[in-house]
């Protein structure tokens, strides 16, 4: 005997109740490992933050109130809020540089990265990738691939960076790109292009208050 | 559990770990098995992610088996498998950091796993949950068996190391190439010519058996 259709109705309320029910636990689930992941977060935060600074021994974090660079005093186990700076010292207390969050899409998804600039010599001297989604073995070479990673060791950001194909950087302001990623590591310096576009110009009067904290 | 059915579990649960092996018989999933598989350790997490998306789906699918209807069926059945895969992404990020950092996109991909979707089509939107569930730990133990086959092996082959812990002398020259991509390959490949000869012995030794028998019986049978 052949089955009876079941209406539309039952269908719409079979989906709908599957995802809604999906959606109640993916809720409940968030709420209960959300606090683990922004300690996460705020750790590798601030251990990027270290490492992106090579020489820093101390890293503080830093906000723009009223156009005024102040220093963050919350809590350490979470992220400090969207627009912060970290300042890192060296063992002496003298600024080694600053360590600047940024994020931008990617060839898949947001990538969050954060990289070292030293105010002094106006370079970025180091560069981490947080987060990203890009291809396995393809696009997120960005993270860990060592020949473009040393792009960011002494990287000068004027005019601004430039993303070239791999064996053809001739000066200090290109980034050899990653073969077979190339939007990938183009997604990298467009991010790092719009940050220092946004910073730059604020940087100078943030790491001058960074520098009379010196051996606080 | 009545007899009958406590068979028949045990019958589903044991068939995933050798006789339909997820990996080196029925070769699916093997985009993790490739992927992830550089070493040992990520090829623990992966088993597990995999193992709680697989076992939980099953169960659900089953006990919902007479509930959806089969129009919206695959549709169900992916919500529910992303649903899953969601929470151990969550999970993962929360309580593994460093594993989940590593695993990246691939923790996502589950839910794109043919063996997963392929096993509640195929039994547990068939079947009683007690069943669903031998047959989803079975498959998982089988998948989880052979990732940690191919890991440990580009671990060892690779690296000169089983978990981190040294096993090969360090004079041992690793072949760096084994925890490279084509590294995966390679094992796999080893991997599956051993399964397909023990597989093959098996099926000899069966027939010879089944001849034997049977010339055992027309000898008795000729007698008089």
């Amino acid at each position: 005997m052949r089955e009876r259709e079941p209406g539309p109705w039952r269908l719409i309320l079979t989906l709908g109740g599957a995802g809604w029910l999906a959606g109640a636990l993916l809720v409940g689930v968030y709420l209960a490992t959300d606090p683990s992941i922004q300690r996460n977060r705020a750790r590798a935060l601030f251990a990027a933050a270290q490492r992106v600074l090579p020489g820093a021994e101390r890293i503080e974090a830093w906000l723009f109130k009223e156009g005024e660079p102040v220093r963050y005093e919350g809590p350490r186990d979470v992220p400090p809020p969207p627009g912060a700076l970290f300042a890192g010292y060296g063992p002496d207390g003298t600024l080694v540089g600053v360590a600047i969050p940024a994020e931008g899409p990617g060839f898949q998804d947001t990538i969050r990265l954060v990289y070292g600039f030293d105010p002094q010599r106006r370079l970025v001297i180091g560069l981490e990738v947080l987060e990203s989604r890009e291809t396995p073995g393809l696009g997120d070479k960005i993270a860990y691939d060592p020949d473009f990673l040393a792009n960011f060791g002494a990287l000068e950001v004027e005019p601004e960076v430039v993303a070239v194909r791999r064996g053809e950087k001739r000066r200090p302001h290109e980034v050899d790109c990653i073969t077979g990623a190339t939007i990938s590591s183009e997604a990298v310096v467009a991010i790092l292009n719009r940050s220092l576009e946004a910073w730059l110009p604020r940087l100078e009067r943030a790491a001058e208050r960074m520098r009379e904290r010196t051996g606080a | 559990m009545s007899g009958p059915v406590r068979e028949s579990a045990w019958r589903e649960f044991a068939k995933g770990w050798w006789r339909e092996n997820p990996v080196f018989i029925a070769v699916l999933g093997l985009c993790p098995a490739l992927a992830v598989t550089a070493s040992l350790r990520n090829a623990l997490v992966m088993s597990g992610a995999t193992a709680f998306v697989l076992i939980g789906a099953s169960l659900v699918v089953s006990a919902l088996r007479h509930v959806v209807p089969r129009q919206v069926r695959i549709s169900v059945y992916i919500v529910v498998i992303a649903t899953l895969v969601t929470a151990v992404d969550f999970a993962l990020a929360a309580w593994m950091p460093v594993a989940h950092r590593e695993l990246g996109a691939f923790i996502a991909l589950i839910v794109v796993n043919c063996l997963i979707l392929g096993r509640q089509e195929a039994f547990a939107s068939k079947n009683r949950p007690v069943l669903a569930l031998a047959d989803a730990a079975g498959m998982a133990g089988g998948f989880a068996l052979s990732l940690c086959m191919i890991g440990a092996v580009r671990e060892l082959l690779g690296n000169g190391r089983v978990l981190g812990l040294r096993v090969l002398p360090a004079a041992y020259e690793p072949w760096a190439v084994m925890i490279l991509p084509p590294g995966g390959f390679f094992a796999l490949g080893l991997l599956l010519t051993v399964f397909a000869w023990l597989r093959e012995r098996a099926e000899q030794r069966r027939r010879a058996e089944q001849a034997r028998v049977a010339a055992a019986a027309r000898s008795g049978g000729g007698a008089p």
